[in-house]
């Protein structure tokens, strides 16, 4: 079997590239330095050689339990997770709220404080309130967290996995502009998508219906000029609801998931009218560069929020994002177990 | 950290050209050889053991690079956090594998090494080359090409630079710190 056929120059990397990147907890990708999410991406690399060959399994995490902690639906995510830990020879017990004693209302710390005493090594929590898992990482001493996405806060996860994508076809991300099209201001994939992007350089263009996205003038938020003159990363982010304008000379187009419940609640009057001013199609993809790739962190409403065309076509990576979903939550967890190892 | 050299670029070369011809003299030649050099430093040995083999025979031996962070059994004592790509430009099954990493101590790297290309595919045999073996193996395990053999205390480092990773060529011993 051959590993990669690749033989492009090696180059050797200095003392720098050997700096150990230590965290105990992935809850959300706005305190991730540049450098750090550059390793992270970099060791993601090296973990999707090991999803090509024929023996998917290395024995790094060998004896670590790894706990998937899901209070809302997820099938993407959980087995990413899942294929993840196993890939890495960790032991993944999946644990879902409708079967399990949160039923019978166990509270999360009590669940959490249960899963550590049982000497769980991680827990991979997602959970509809925006905060929790912040708050378990906060209550328990042993057990690294990862939010696998939080209510409308962060899923820094897929964050990670957009800009492996985006950097796997485009190469540098500063100074590339980066349009998310969509229910921004409901979307926790859009807002660890756009802290990632912006802390790579990129310029940031949020798009679609002026209801639906974040105010940019709340103080320390989107696009605002930060709390105390402190330099905000997201100062770069600027907002245009008009997507014919805004996906002019866009090198990627990020569409995101349209929940339909927000149409009943009054955000946009009809699917119609999203689908005629914020679909991405091909109409519009040709507006933005030529060799521009469009994304989605799916799952997603064909028709809807992209074309039937689209989402199949020569730019989609809608396909691969899953793929390097896999390799970077490898490259998480392989990186939070050796912290642990580090602290102790 | 300052240490004393004990070999310079001239020993290394000398060292090199040697474990060269012992590698081809053990295999009857080049046919069915594949060098893996263990990351960092077995990389740029590797690639002059070719080099060499090319210089002196006119066969390509194909160089494959090996990072076995995520075969180590020692993660626990020492983080190692960054992961580089393992490529191997052929299939190893039927082949000769040379294991090729700058010092040879512990021995744990080397059973690294073995998992990591078993989990490439079936090779003939593997052989394993070290340009420095300082000796205190923990494992059964032992090199069948060796550029030089420096007695060592525990207590010692054995730094070994290349001039395509360090800028220069020479190996020295450190006191630990």
């Amino acid at each position: 079997m051959v590993a990669t056929t690749s033989n492009e120059p090696e180059v050797f990397p200095g003392n720098a590239a050997q700096v150990p990147v230590l965290r105990r907890h992935v809850l959300d990708l706005d305190d991730f330095t540049a450098e750090e999410i550059t390793a992270t991406l970099d060791n993601a690399a090296a973990m999707r050689a090991v999803l090509e060959r024929d023996v998917k399994k290395v024995p790094a995490l060998r004896g670590r339990v790894i706990v998937t902690l899901f209070y809302e639906a997820s099938t993407r995510t959980r087995i990413s997770f899942e294929e993840a830990g196993k890939i890495l020879s960790a032991d993944v017990i999946n644990m879902t709220a409708s079967a399990s004693s949160i039923e019978k209302g166990e509270s999360l710390l009590n669940t959490g404080l249960t899963l550590q005493a049982m000497g769980v090594d991680v827990i991979v929590v997602r959970h509809p309130h925006s905060g929790a898992p912040h708050f378990l990482a906060r209550n328990l001493n042993n057990v690294a967290v990862i939010n696998a996405g939080d209510g409308a806060h962060a899923h820094p996860t897929q964050g990670l996995l957009d800009l492996y994508t985006a950097r796997d076809h485009l190469g540098e991300l500063a100074g590339r502009k980066v349009v998310i099209v969509g229910d921004v201001l409901h979307s926790r994939v859009a807002r660890s998508a756009v802290w990632g992007f912006a802390k790579a350089g990129s310029h940031v263009v949020l798009s679609g219906p002026p209801t639906l996205m974040p105010d940019p003038v709340a103080p320390g938020g989107w696009g605002s000029a930060g709390n105390n003159g402190v330099e905000n990363p997201l100062a770069n982010v600027t907002v245009d609801t008009n997507l014919d304008t805004a996906i002019e000379g866009a090198d990627l187009v990020m569409a995101l998931r349209l929940q339909s419940e927000r149409q009943q609640r009054g955000f946009f009057p009809s699917l119609r009218e999203y689908i005629r001013r914020w679909q991405v199609n091909d109409a519009r993809m040709a507006h933005a560069n030529p060799d521009a790739l469009l994304m989605h962190p799916g799952p997603m409403n064909e028709g809807i929020e992209v074309s039937s065309s689209q989402a199949h076509g020569d730019r989609s990576l809608i396909e691969e994002q899953v793929t390097n979903g896999v390799a970077i939550r490898m490259a998480l967890l392989y990186q939070l177990a050796g912290a642990a190892v580090a602290e102790n | 950290m300052p240490g004393r050299r004990i070999i310079d670029a001239d020993e290394i070369r000398r060292a090199v050209t040697r474990m060269f011809h012992e590698i081809l003299e053990r295999n009857r030649g080049a046919d069915g050889l594949v060098l893996a050099g263990i990351r960092t430093r077995g990389v740029p040995l590797a690639e002059r053991l070719a080099e060499q083999i090319r210089q002196a025979e006119n066969i390509e031996v194909p160089v494959g690079r090996l990072d076995i962070n995520l075969y180590r059994d020692d993660l626990s004592e020492r983080p190692r956090m960054r992961i580089r790509p393992t490529t191997m430009p052929v299939d190893v099954a039927g082949r000769t594998v040379v294991l090729v990493d700058d010092v040879l101590y512990t021995g744990r790297t080397v059973r690294a090494g073995l998992d990591a290309i078993s989990d490439l595919g079936r090779p003939l045999r593997i052989q394993v080359a070290a340009l420095i073996d300082r000796g205190h193996r923990e494992l059964p395990i032992r090199a069948d090409f060796v550029g030089k053999n420096i007695p060592t205390r525990q207590m010692e480092l054995v730094r070994v630079r290349f001039h395509e990773t360090d800028g220069v060529d020479d190996v020295s011993i450190l006191q630990r710190g």
